[in-house]
């Protein structure tokens, strides 16, 4: 068979391979060659992005009539016979619609940048780190989540989807608990992967109903197929609480999503998910992992709407859960993200917040909003994680660099090794000290204290970080402005403006409504979300200021730079420098010193120096880009001014490039929030509201810490919501320890006493015990049976023969005469016989 | 029974016949059963004579007497280190002692008048109960003998075999008793 | 003249002591003999029919004669194979020529 891998209906097939690819090569035979593992990973998620990104632009710009449009269903994608199901045929294949396009945009790019970011992140650790001793895994597990996630996001069925989010679930735990020494990251690793367990099991079920309901699982079938949408939305066709197939089906396919984007009530793991490297969270929380699970939903929110309206205020089950779950993750984990002091958990709790945003979103029925929140989220997430890793390399570095220098004792509140910490007692310190407590506990501890923060990780010890590392502090700035929504030049904005004009549909387009019942769905997303906003903005002012403003409140942010030599390039180094020597080699005052002369050391140290850091902030800067930009393509046509960038006049006739990409996924056109309310007085109430949101968030968190706080100073919220709610909150509102609780430690008493004691060892045990010793007595006595009667006759005919032989075989002396005295004996009895019977 | 001389000769000749032949198989000493043998061979020649057949005797005296007992009496000498056993009867010698006591008195049965009381049917009816009622004969003469064993009407061919019997057991006697190198 | 049977009987009688002696001597010179004497008592047979039954024809001495022939190669045979056995086995003891047996 002749195919042109090169054409798009084929080349989706090959988008995912590369990565896949790599995976096997570095498990398989590059496992101890660290930068040819690097390199290779990082090559083949160019190859994707290579083919991925021009398969975009086909579609989005140079197809006529992309998407479906007038009936006709117009995508790339091809798909082979998987396997014969006796009546019919399950069909695996590949598609680009709109809404994968806009995946294959991001996903590749994101992927890349992080991959990039990797190799200096993981390079920049010492010499014996778990980091540099699992190198070439850690870029095995990356490449196989990249792979897998470009499964999903190119698969026309559900089944493959499910396979690349069961990958992905894998990688994560991988990932997740890659520092496996620490038991906070092992245990993260099992909460993340347990968590996303539970409701991958409502999925799966969800998928086996969807395939029983319509013997297909391809997206063509089912979410293009009016007739089957119809079908499944009739609340006739199950007699389930009233509810329809569509209905079932859904709520169980948006359960998969709570658990993977990290929706209250599971959004427990993410923030521990922060216990992987920091590329892996920027993986997990922007490119991969969470926009999997918001994809499906998108993906599949025509089921999710069969049977209803949300745009006539019709909402459908899973519709309901989903705005109500998404407002309640959005408005919590912007409140729990206020009161953390870990910049990697404001980001994580951020990232729930914003998922929340997304879910909520498309409760309401804003698709194109959804989506494209999904795509600039993806951009500044993933700047603003690799923004932190930078963050706390350059911590780390300046803890390292006091520890070398033998100011151990400025180093603050450093947890010794064996020390107990919230998560048990085997923190690992920077230097990589051996983990001194592998056994697992089994109890949880008492008054389990999850403000705990690492030190390098700590917002506290930071401030006057811009000065160290502009760059960082920069592309950290874009990313936060786009997270917190800052007018015009950030992404974040555009779609989170859109998505707020989405849920004042109520207002805007009241005649939608009319008949049609309260939309009361609507007031609760656009509440929610309106004040989840205020929080986004607020916490990211207080996060970025307390981060890079003001002066170092501790030794470690005084000292902390990107551009820190390793360990042994400074062996020469005496521990007891005096000050100026305290101060980071800059490589260019050795230039100056020396003649201006290329030597091979000079460049290697040279490079040793500036290349871990140049790998780390390139991608930033190229991310921070996007998380600038990126929201353009969504402005509304009747934006004032700017519309003029989109073809408009200023006023209005805009182009809303994303929502003419994005719409044509769907049978029928999402709805266009209009700009502004309709009636003679006409407010741009989305944009005051998005505008209000913003400056009010930001103003009150520059209001709170504009001055920067000092050392040991009290958090300034502290006071506000008063130290018994900011401890609540710093404990996560004790949601994770009321889960311990209510389901851990029940759950353990049970596995102990009644799994494994009472049942297992008791009963299954002492019943198998007994049937094993019953066993034993009845196969002793076959044994004996054996022996003695089948033995016996088995053998004894043989002995029997054999003596018989052995005695008859006497006669066969080889003696004559005795031969002769038989053979005539018997003549003789036979003479004799015959003369006695004659 | 009438005892005449003749009756009296075959007892004298029944009795070396058969006494000679008890001590053969009983005799320890090989060469004196080798002896014994002789001996009864020598009845066996006169029973012979008793029965009118002389040339027969001659020819027992002669061949027998003269040839095989010396032979074997040859055979004694060259296997003369054997001569001394002091048992000369094997382990079985009461089983075949019985059984040819029983062919024995199966023959007397069939043989003898007596037998024909015991066993109800009269085997040896056709027999001359009487030595009387023989036929009276003439002497046949070695001339008649040659003549039998050389005419065609006679024994040539039987003669023929026998003689080339003789020859070629006399051959495979040497050839088996030869000395092993000369194989 | 005495009646067959009584040549019969002596017959019989050398016949069965020959017989004995086959199977129940040791000596394979002995046997050789024992032999010698049952082939007596067959000529015994064959010349007391012949003259008690038909003394007229010549076959019966003729038969005894052809005996006697072979008799004579019998035991010349028999006298080599013994010497044969003796040169090779240092015996004549029947008993200790066994081989052929299982």
């Amino acid at each position: 068979m002749d195919i042109n891998w090169l054409d798009a209906n084929y080349l989706p097939w090959l988008i995912p391979v590369p990565p896949l690819f790599s995976f096997l090569l570095i498990i398989l035979v590059l496992g101890r060659y660290k930068i040819l593992s690097a390199v290779v990973a990082t090559s083949s998620v160019f190859l994707s992005f290579l083919m991925a990104w021009p398969l975009f632009f086909k579609a989005a710009l140079f197809t006529e009539d992309f998407g479906f449009r007038d009936g006709v269903y117009r995508v790339f994608g091809s798909h082979i016979t998987w396997m014969d199901l006796g009546y019919q045929q399950f069909k695996m294949g590949v598609t680009v619609d709109p809404l994968t396009t806009t995946l294959l945009f991001m996903v590749p790019l994101a992927m890349l940048m992080i991959f990039i970011y990797s190799i200096g992140y993981m390079r920049a650790y010492p010499e014996n780190d778990p980091h540099q001793i699992r190198f070439s895994r850690f870029f095995a597990y990356l490449s196989l989540f990249a792979g897998a996630m470009l499964t999903l996001v190119v698969a026309d069925n559900l089944l493959l989807l499910f396979m690349g989010w069961e990958v992905m679930g894998l990688c994560s735990y991988l990932l997740i608990g890659f520092l496996f020494e620490k038991k906070s990251a092992y245990q993260a690793a099992v909460k993340a992967f347990m968590t996303t367990r539970i409701a991958d099991v409502f999925f799966l079920v969800g998928i086996g109903y969807l395939f029983a309901e319509t013997g297909s699982l391809s997206y063509r079938d089912i979410l293009y197929n009016e007739a089957v949408l119809e079908r499944l939305g009739n609340s006739d066709l199950t007699g389930f609480l009233g509810l329809s197939a569509a209905a079932i089906i859904g709520t169980l396919i948006v359960i998969g999503t709570i658990g993977k984007a990290a929706q209250f009530p599971l959004h427990v793991w993410l923030p521990d998910a922060m216990e992987g490297p920091t590329p892996v969270s920027a993986m997990i929380h922007a490119a991969a992992m969470v926009s999997a699970g918001v994809y499906l939903v998108i993906r599949f929110f025509p089921l999710l709407e069969a049977g209803g309206n949300p745009h006539h205020a019709e909402y459908t089950l899973p519709l309901i859960v989903m705005g109500v779950l998404g407002s309640v993750t959005a408005l919590g984990g912007g409140f729990l993200g206020i009161a953390q002091n870990d910049i990697k958990r404001v980001l994580a709790y951020s990232t729930i917040s914003q998922l929340g945003f997304m879910v909520a979103a498309l409760g309401i029925g804003a698709y194109v909003a959804a989506a494209f929140h999904l795509i600039t989220h993806a951009f500044f997430k993933a700047l603003l994680f690799m923004c932190s890793g930078a963050v706390i390399h350059a911590m780390e570095h300046g803890e390292h660099h006091l520890h070398e220098m033998g100011h151990d004792d400025a180093i603050p509140h450093r947890v010794q090794p064996g020390e107990a910490t919230p998560y048990g007692t085997d923190y690992i310190g920077p230097h990589g000290e051996a983990p001194n407590d592998l056994e697992w506990q089994p109890t949880v501890p008492a008054g389990i204290d999850l403000s705990f923060v690492a030190v390098p990780n700590d917002m506290r010890l930071m401030g006057g970080l811009f000065n160290r590392i502009p760059v960082t502090a920069l592309t950290m700035l874009a990313g936060s402005l786009s997270l917190a929504g800052f007018p015009i030049l950030s992404a974040g904005f555009w779609s989170k403006d859109e998505i707020l004009a989405d849920a004042l549909l109520f207002i805007t387009e009241p005649s939608a409504f009319e008949g049609h019942g309260a939309p009361w769905l609507h007031i609760l997303v656009f509440f929610s979300l309106f004040f989840a906003a205020m929080m986004t903005a607020f916490y990211t002012t207080r996060m970025w200021i307390m981060t890079f403003a003001g002066t170092p409140r501790s030794e470690i942010a005084k000292y902390a730079t990107l551009k820190h030599e390793h360990h042994h390039h400074e062996h020469e180094h005496d521990h007891h420098h005096d000050a100026h020597a305290v101060v980071p080699h800059d490589a260019h005052e050795h230039e100056a010193e020396e003649e201006n002369r290329f030597s091979w050391e000079r460049f290697k140290a040279w490079w040793s120096v500036y290349s871990n850091s140049a790998l780390m902030q390139g991608p930033l800067v190229v991310l921070a880009f996007f998380a600038i930009f990126a929201g353009f393509v969504g402005m509304h046509p009747n934006f004032p001014i700017l519309n003029i960038l989109t073809g408009g006049n200023g006023a209005s006739g805009g182009t809303n490039y994303f929502y003419n990409l994005v719409s044509d996924t769907l049978i029928h056109l999402p709805p266009k929030p209009p700009f502004a309310t309709e009636g003679s007085i006409k407010i741009p109430l989305p944009l005051l509201s998005s505008l209000t949101a913003f400056f009010v968030g930001a103003g009150l968190g520059y209001m709170v810490y504009g001055v920067p706080i000092e050392a040991g100073e009290k958090d300034r919220s502290e006071a506000f919501f008063g130290s018994q709610l900011w401890t609540a909150m710093q404990n996560r509102l004790y949601i994770d320890t009321f889960y311990l609780r209510t389901f851990y430690v029940p759950f353990e008493w049970f596995a102990r006493k009644i799994s494994y004691q009472a049942i297992d060892k008791e009963t299954i045990d002492e019943f198998l015990h007994t049937v094993a010793d019953t066993m034993v007595s009845i196969g002793e006595a076959l044994k004996m049976l054996n022996r003695v009667v089948i033995d016996g006759v088995g053998d004894g005919i043989p002995s029997l023969i054999a003596s018989a032989g052995r005695y008859f075989r006497n006669i066969q002396s080889g003696s004559i005469q005795q031969y002769l005295l038989f053979s005539s004996g018997i003549l003789l009895l036979i003479v004799v016989g015959f003369l006695l019977i004659v | 029974m009438e005892l005449t001389w003749q009756a009296i000769a075959f007892f004298i000749f029944s009795a070396l016949t058969l006494g000679g032949g008890f001590a053969v198989v009983t005799q320890r000493n090989i060469f004196h059963a080798a002896l014994f043998l002789m001996l009864s061979l020598f009845g066996t020649a006169g029973l012979f004579v008793l029965l009118i057949a002389p040339f027969l005797a001659a020819v027992q005296v002669l061949v027998y007497i003269g040839a095989i007992a010396i032979l074997v009496l040859f055979a004694i000498m060259l296997t003369r280190r054997l001569m001394g056993l002091t048992i000369s009867l094997n382990q079985q010698w009461p089983a075949a002692a019985l059984a040819m006591l029983v062919l024995f008195g199966v023959l007397l049965l069939v043989l003898t008048p007596v037998g024909d009381d015991i066993l109800g049917q009269n085997w040896s009816a056709n027999l001359p109960t009487d030595g009387d009622t023989a036929p009276e004969v003439t002497y046949i003469t070695v001339r008649e003998i040659g003549v039998a064993f050389s005419t065609q009407n006679g024994f040539v061919l039987p003669f023929e075999i026998v003689s080339l019997l003789l020859t070629s057991a006399l051959i495979g006697a040497i050839v088996v008793a030869r000395e092993d190198e000369a194989i | 003249m005495v009646p067959l049977w009584m040549y019969l009987v002596v017959s019989a009688a050398l016949f069965c002591i020959g017989a004995f002696g086959v199977l129940a001597r040791r000596n394979a010179i002995a046997i050789l003999l024992s032999i010698e004497l049952m082939l007596n008592a067959a000529n015994i047979n064959l010349v007391a029919f012949w003259r008690y039954m038909n003394p007229t024809v010549i076959n019966g001495q003729v038969f005894a004669a052809f005996v006697f022939a072979v008799a004579a190669a019998e035991a010349a045979v028999g006298v080599a194979l013994i010497l044969s056995i003796y040169r090779n086995r240092q015996t004549v003891m029947v008993e200790d020529v066994n081989i052929l047996k299982w």
